[in-house]
């Protein structure tokens, strides 16, 4: 199998290269910018079969996505940031229609005030779009996730975005093992769309009143049920022809920790080193990693995570409830009616892609065995890295 | 030309049944696109009455495959279609010719769906993208667009004691899409049908992105009998506000010149969204809309050589 | 009628049945009703072009037979259109 180096838009944009959609429609925007503009190369050099429309906005790319799904065609994009924001509309449509089109998404910061770095605000921000949200941690991942993405989306019918750090991943080179361009198309299989505009006389997007909009928006919830088991399924499927495990999350060391962090992306990497580093010092810490943002895994998490002490959950975007991120909002809601309460604590981190160290998370993880002894959580949700 | 008991073999392709206002001039437009255009057609309606009335679930009104996503997405959704359509043709997986056709109102035209549509015509799909343009936004309660001429009471250009009615003229958009570059931009009427298709045939057959902005009366926001839509359009193009023309590869045609001069005022007069110009101190404002209307009228005539 | 449950439903919100809009009867709406005299009609078809609600019955020989009031909205311009008053309207009674 080839090895290459390759930064994360690389990554990406050689995975769209081998899925060989039908069509892309994208648009560029920092730091997604590289994705679409390798991807316009391998049309240009024939390298791909796919039909590539330059529309004019990100707002008509996800339309032409949804149009050419809806006429049978396997679709892929590739965004970040404000293009994921002014796709805002049509992401709910993309999902209401059940198309299963996959977003390459790098995670950007939100405007105002407009800066091009990471944090995770714009993915967050759609997370109840009705799309399957995905995070990678580094440029392999980005890469095996990509893949793992159209088996997905195409099972359930949804749409799906895989999404990694702006620069820290997107421009990074790293060593990614790639598959054989063949391996691709055989993990991926030919595409049948589900209904066509080419295949049947159908009318796709109806006005849909009181007395059957809930009933199709139960569906939708339905599909995003059965999401959970066939990210596994897919994931054990790749892991099991090319060694490489995936799924809902990663459970790092956590077995019998007293304190596991919660995170997601390329924070994980580093945090990982912190968790090494203290396990050496005989503290019992770990790490959940968060593949899954939607569907959130919360009954498999509450297994997992209900025999901790304390979860310290670091959080790259915030809500706007002054309840926290949305990771520990999310995680604090799922350990409710866990049998066993572990406390929590949230550190809002690396808004508009200020850096997070090794120091930084050791800290966080010391404060941790403290509030471990006192058995008491002061101050729920902390910053780190701000000027107070 | 077809005649019209030929037109009339494609008459189910857009059934009775839906919910469009008594004497709506947006279905005769559709029934007049697919009598010409026939069963292997996909329409891509934008948000608005057309999108409205035909698909209310579980209903269709649509025999051909459909498709709307949003408001602003006509063009730039079946730029999708299009773009679909070209691949898997290629690939053995679509057979036959099929037309791919946009529908959408004035304000999805004109207005929020501006941006796409261009963007759709420069990149050159092929595709044929009708306005079916009612000159407001009829869906939502008769709110003033672009396209909404000068003078006329919307419900956001109101007939005040202050300011009487909309303060601009309407946007020409066969202008603007034809300085794109587009192989085929025509403006046409449904009171003229001959016209009309004979325009959406030549639009079919023309490769590339082709648009034609139709004049659609509305019997609610233009406040006239509903018998008299047929009528109201014919007047428009008679007294020159709405001329009968077509761009091809930018070359300007005039397809119809009126016998008589009609002033715009009997146009004027038949609506009552223009009742309000009709008192000494609003009387000007008739007189300016004569003014627009003659000078766009010179300007095509000039364009037309 | 009884609406289908959240799991019969076709997915995606898809309309599978074309045209199935016939099913909704809009004559009903009517306040006037068009009167159509066979003996003067010349079977122009100008009504059949100009009827925004496909009310005008058109036989395989393009001829004109009659008026379908199930979808008629009783607008009237046929009865305006027609350029032999082949048709009229009359007050719709119930």
């Amino acid at each position: 199998m080839p090895i290459r180096a390759l930064t994360g838009n690389e990554a990406m944009a050689e995975a769209m290269r081998q899925i060989n959609p039908d069509v892309v429609a994208a648009y560029p925007i920092t730091p997604a910018t590289e994705i679409v503009q390798l991807f316009a190369s391998f049309v240009a050099d024939g390298c791909v079969d796919t039909e590539f429309v330059t529309v004019e906005s990100e707002h008509s790319a996800i339309a032409a996505c949804i149009g050419a799904s809806g006429a049978g065609a396997r679709v892929m994009t590739s965004t970040s940031s404000q293009g994921l924001a002014l796709m805002h509309e049509l992401l709910y449509v993309a999902a209401g229609l059940r198309a299963p089109i996959v977003i390459c998404e790098v995670n950007r910061t939100l405007s105002s005030p407009i800066n091009i770095h990471c944090d995770h605000s714009d993915t967050m921000g759609s997370r109840e779009a009705g799309w399957i949200q995905i995070f990678a941690e580094d440029a392999q991942e980005a890469y095996d996730l990509t893949l793992q993405a159209i088996k997905i989306s195409e099972e359930v019918l949804l749409p799906i975005m895989i999404s990694t750090d702006a620069f820290i991943i997107s421009h990074c080179m790293q060593r990614v093992d790639m598959l054989e361009d063949s391996e691709v198309q055989k993990f991926i299989g030919p595409y049948k769309a589900a209904y066509s505009l080419f295949d049947k006389t159908i009318t796709i997007g109806p006005l849909d009143l009181q007395d059957y909009y809930f009933e199709h928006k139960r569906q939708e919830i339905e599909a995003m049920w059965k999401t959970a088991p066939v990210i596994e399924k897919v994931a054990q499927e790749f892991a099991s022809k090319f060694g490489r495990s995936y799924g809902l999350f990663e459970a790092y060391k956590t077995e019998d920790a007293e304190q596991v962090i919660v995170a997601c992306g390329s924070t994980c990497g580093t945090t990982r080193v912190v968790i090494d580093n203290l396990r050496e010092k005989g503290i019992k810490i770990g790490l959940l990693k968060l593949y899954a943002m939607r569907p959130f895994p919360h009954q498999k998490l509450k297994e997992v995570l209900s025999k901790a002490k304390l979860i310290t959950v670091l959080d790259r975007s915030v809500s706007m409830s002054t309840m926290g991120g949305p990771v520990y909002i999310e995680l604090r809601s799922a350990l409710y009616d866990a049998p066993k309460h572990p406390l929590l604590v949230d550190y809002i981190y690396g808004l508009g892609g200020r850096d997070i160290d090794m120091d930084q998370i050791t800290d966080i993880a010391l404060k941790g065995e403290q509030i471990i002894k006192d058995n008491k959580v002061e101050k729920p949700v902390q910053y780190v890295g701000l000027r107070e | 030309m077809p005649s019209l008991k030929e037109l009339s073999k494609n008459a189910d392709l857009f059934t009775g049944g839906h919910r469009a206002c008594s004497g709506c001039a947006g279905p005769i437009v559709i029934k007049q696109v697919l009598s010409v255009a026939g069963p292997q057609t996909i329409a891509s309606l934008s948000t608005g009455c057309m999108e409205v009335v035909s698909t209310i679930y579980p209903y269709t009104a649509w025999n051909i495959p459909y498709i709307h996503v949003a408001f602003e997405t006509a063009a730039s959704a079946l730029s999708g279609v299009e773009a679909a359509y070209q691949v898997l043709r290629r690939k053995g997986k679509v057979k036959g010719k099929w037309n791919l056709i946009a529908f959408s109102g004035d304000g999805g035209t004109y207005d929020i769906g501006f941006q796409g549509l261009s963007g759709a015509v420069e990149r050159g799909h092929d595709f044929l993208y009708v306005c079916y343009n009612n000159e407001a936004y009829m869906n939502t309660g008769i709110q003033r667009s672009s396209a909404t001429p000068r003078g006329a009471h919307t419900t956001t250009s109101p007939a005040g004691t202050v300011i009487p009615g909309k303060k601009q003229f309407h946007k020409n958009l066969v202008e603007v899409i034809a300085a794109h570059g587009a192989p085929y931009v025509a403006q046409a009427i449904p009171s003229n049908w001959a016209d009309f298709t004979r325009k959406v045939r030549k639009a079919l057959d023309t490769e590339g992105p082709t648009v034609i902005d139709i004049l659609a009366p509305c019997p609610l926001g233009w406040r006239y009998p509903s018998n008299k839509t047929i009528e109201v359009a014919r007047l428009a193009v008679e007294c020159k506000f709405w001329p009968l023309y077509e761009v091809e590869n930018g070359k300007y045609k005039l397809n119809y010149r009126p016998r008589k001069e009609v002033p715009v005022e009997e146009w004027l007069r038949l609506q009552g969204r223009f009742a309000h110009l009709f008192t000494p101190e609003n009387e000007h404002i008739i007189k300016e809309i004569q003014e627009g209307v003659d000078r766009r009228w010179e300007s095509l005539l000039e364009k037309c050589g | 009628m009884a609406l289908s449950s959240w799991k019969e439903l076709p997915i995606g919100t898809i309309i599978t049945e074309p045209g199935n809009a016939r099913e909704f009867k809009t004559g009903d709406w009517r306040s006037q009703r068009p009167i159509w005299d066979s003996e003067k009609c010349i079977h122009c078809l100008f009504c059949f072009i100009y009827c925004p609600d496909s009310s005008i019955k058109v036989n395989e020989e393009g001829k004109m037979t009659g008026i379908d009031l199930d979808y008629c909205k009783g607008c009237g311009i046929c009865a305006e259109e027609c350029p032999k008053e082949a048709i009229h309207m009359e007050i719709e009674k119930r």
